[in-house]
C-alpha cells in the first residue's frame, strides 16, 4: 500500500498562514521547537497572530518581531535562562495581550479543541488571581451534587482551536506519521490534533518499515491522521535542544538572548540569522551535516 | 572522589533537615521539591524517615536512585516513565507534594511567582503562574524561600499564583478540600500553618538565628507563640548529605553558611 506523499516545504507550510490566526507551537521552553518553521515564518510578512504554546524562543522571537497580538502560554521560558527576555519585554511594555493559563489548564484547553469540546473542567486556577486577572475565563456547576449536596463549582478551560500547528519530530515518513525519540512528547500530539492544519518538521524522512529500528512502537505517537504535511530538515530544532540527535546550542542562545537588550542587537541578530535562507542559517551557525 | 566534608552542620544542611522533615509522613506520594535545597532535602527525607516517597530524576522519570542535583538522570535506576502530560494526571489524582519558590508570599500562604507590579503591564516579568494555581488547589503545596526578607515576605502578594487559606476559606470546605499549605522553610527558619485561623506561624528558628532577626526580616506579623530551633543534622544524616545526595556542596551555593 502506498502511503500518501506530504512532503512538503516551510515556505509551502508558512503559505497557508494568515494575519489573526490561532497557531500552536509543539515542544516545551527551549526543547524540540520547531525552529525551521519559526524562522520561516520570522521571513513573511504574516502578522497579528495568536500563538499557543509551552513558550520558549518561538514566542520570544516573534514577540520581538512583532508578530503576535496575543500569546496564550503556561510559561515562556528558554530552560538555562528561566525567563524569556524577549517575552519579558513584550510583557512589560505590554505590547501583547496575555492569556497566562496554568500549565495544565493549556493541556486541558488542547483536549477540549482535540476531542471537539467546547470545554474541560478543572480545579486548577480556583481562587488565584488567574481567573480574577483574566475574567474572559468561566467556571461551570456539576450537575452531580457533592458531598455538601452542592454541585461543584470548576473553572471551565476553553477549547484552544488552532488554525495551524507546528510540531517537530525526529524521525518521519512521507505519510505524515512521526516518531519521537526522546523522554517526553510534551503536548504535541495534543496539539497536532487541536489544529485544523498541522505540519511537522523532522530530523530525517525514513521509511515505514524503519521506524522500529529507532525506538519502540510507543515511540511512534503521531500518525498521518494528525498531519497536513512533513518536512523533512534535519538541525530544524536548533538552537533548542533535541535529544538524542543534538542538544541545545546554549551558546547560541545566549547570544539570542541578548537581542533583548537593545534594538541594534536585535537588528543585527536579525540581519545576520533572519534575514537568510534556512539553509545559510544552518550554514552560519554550523548546524548543517 | 574528593573527601567528604568534616565539620559542624552548616546553615545549607539544617534546611535540607527543615525540607526533608516537611516530607514526614507522606509516605508513598511523589514528593516534587524544585530547587537544589529542596531536592536535597527530599532525597534526604527517602533515604532516612520517609522510605516511600516517589521522587523525579528531574527530567521524564522517576527515580529510585539519591541523585546529587542536576544529575544525569541515566545515572539513577527508572522506577517508572513520567513525562509532562502523566505529571498532570499524578498531580490532579493528587498523590504529590511539591515545595515550589515563591518570589513573595503572604501570612496566608499565597504565593507569587507571576510578575511584579501590575498584572496588566508589570514592572517586572517573572514565571507566570506555571502549575502554582493547579499544585495547590489538587494536592499539598509547601514553600522554599533562599532568601528570606520583608521583600518576599510581604504584607499582600502582587498576583495570587498559589492560593492560601483566606483565598481557600472563601472557595469553600467542598473546592478547598485538597488544599494544604505544609510548610515554609527559608535561610532564617521553619513556618507553618497550624494556628487558630491559619495565619503564617514561626515553628523554629535555625541554629544562630533570633526570633527577633526574623520579624525584622519579616514584612507581616507572624503568629508566635513556643518557637523550637530547627534541629541539626544527625550524624546519620549529615553522612547522607555529604557523601551522597550532595557531594558537591552545591547546597552552600544557595545557601552560604554563616558560622
Amino acid at each position: 500500500m502506498a502511503l500518501p506523499d506530504k512532503r512538503t516545504t516551510e515556505a509551502e507550510a508558512i503559505a497557508e498562514l494568515r494575519d489573526g490566526m490561532t497557531i500552536g507551537i509543539g515542544g516545551w521552553g527551549s526543547r524540540r521547537k520547531p525552529m525551521s518553521l519559526v524562522r520561516e515564518l520570522l521571513r513573511s510578512d504574516v502578522a497579528d497572530l495568536t500563538v499557543v504554546s509551552y513558550g520558549g524562543p518561538d514566542v520570544g522571537l516573534l514577540c520581538r518581531a512583532g508578530k503576535v497580538r496575543r500569546v496564550v502560554s503556561g510559561f515562556v521560558s528558554l530552560d538555562s535562562i528561566p525567563l524569556e527576555p524577549n517575552y519579558r519585554a513584550a510583557r512589560q511594555s505590554a505590547s501583547i495581550e496575555v492569556g497566562e493559563w496554568d500549565e495544565g489548564m493549556l493541556l486541558l484547553g488542547l483536549q477540549a479543541a482535540a476531542w471537539r469540546l467546547p470545554f474541560l473542567p478543572t480545579r486548577a486556577g480556583l481562587g488565584s488571581d488567574l481567573v480574577r486577572l483574566q475574567p474572559d475565563l468561566r467556571t461551570v456547576r456539576s450537575p452531580y451534587p457533592a458531598a455538601d449536596g452542592e454541585g461543584e463549582e470548576l473553572l471551565a478551560v476553553p477549547a484552544l482551536e488552532l488554525d495551524v500547528a507546528f510540531i517537530h519530530m525526529h524521525r518521519a515518513d512521507r505519510g505524515g506519521n512521526g516518531q519521537f525519540l526522546n523522554s517526553d512528547l510534551y503536548m504535541d500530539d495534543l496539539m497536532a490534533m487541536a489544529a485544523a492544519r498541522t505540519f511537522m518538521s523532522c530530523e530525517k524522512i525514513v521509511e515505514t518499515e524503519d521506524f522500529p529500528s529507532f525506538g519502540s512502537h510507543h515511540t511512534q505517537r503521531i500518525s498521518r491522521l494528525m498531519t497536513t504535511g512533513v518536512i523533512e530538515r534535519p538541525g530544524a530544532a536548533h538552537f533548542t535542544e533535541c535529544p538524542p540527535d543534538y542538544g541545545r546550542d546554549e551558546a547560541f542562545q545566549k547570544e539570542y538572548a541578548a537581542t533583548a537588550r537593545s534594538d541594534e542587537a536585535w537588528d543585527a541578530f536579525r540581519e545576520k540569522y533572519l534575514n537568510v535562507s534556512e539553509d545559510d542559517y544552518q550554514r552560519i551557525v554550523g548546524v548543517a551535516s | 572522589m574528593s573527601d567528604v566534608r568534616q565539620g559542624p552542620a552548616t546553615r545549607a544542611e539544617v534546611c535540607a533537615v527543615a525540607v526533608a522533615e516537611a516530607f514526614r509522613g507522606d509516605g508513598e506520594r511523589l514528593a516534587n521539591p524544585i530547587g537544589v535545597i529542596p531536592m536535597i532535602g527530599g532525597r534526604l527525607a527517602r533515604e532516612s524517615f520517609e522510605p516511600d516517597l516517589v521522587m523525579t530524576d528531574g527530567f521524564a522519570g522517576f527515580t529510585s536512585t539519591a541523585l546529587p542535583p542536576g544529575a544525569d538522570p541515566s545515572l539513577g535506576t527508572l522506577e517508572a516513565w513520567n513525562p509532562y502530560p502523566q505529571m498532570f494526571a499524578v498531580l490532579w489524582n493528587g498523590k504529590r507534594h511539591v515545595m515550589m519558590g515563591a518570589t513573595q508570599v503572604d501570612r496566608w500562604g499565597n504565593q507569587n511567582i507571576a510578575c511584579i507590579g501590575d498584572w496588566h503591564q508589570p514592572r517586572s516579568q517573572l514565571l507566570g503562574f506555571r502549575g502554582a494555581p493547579g499544585n495547590t488547589i489538587n494536592h499539598t503545596t509547601s514553600y522554599w524561600v533562599p532568601n528570606h526578607s520583608p521583600k518576599v515576605f510581604v504584607e499582600a502578594v502582587d498576583v495570587v499564583c498559589g492560593i492560601g487559606y483566606d483565598r481557600a476559606r472563601e472557595l469553600g470546605p467542598v473546592a478547598s478540600r485538597f488544599h494544604e499549605i505544609r510548610r515554609v522553610v527559608s535561610n532564617l527558619g521553619v513556618f507553618d500553618f497550624e494556628a487558630d485561623d491559619n495565619r503564617m506561624r514561626l515553628r523554629s528558628v535555625h541554629p544562630g538565628v533570633t526570633v527577633d532577626e526574623v520579624v525584622a526580616a519579616t514584612g507581616f506579623e507572624l503568629a508566635i507563640g513556643d518557637v523550637a530551633a530547627s534541629r541539626l543534622p544527625t550524624e546519620q544524616e549529615l553522612g547522607l548529605i555529604r557523601g551522597i545526595i550532595d557531594p558537591a556542596g552545591l547546597g552552600e551555593s544557595e545557601v552560604p553558611d554563616v558560622s
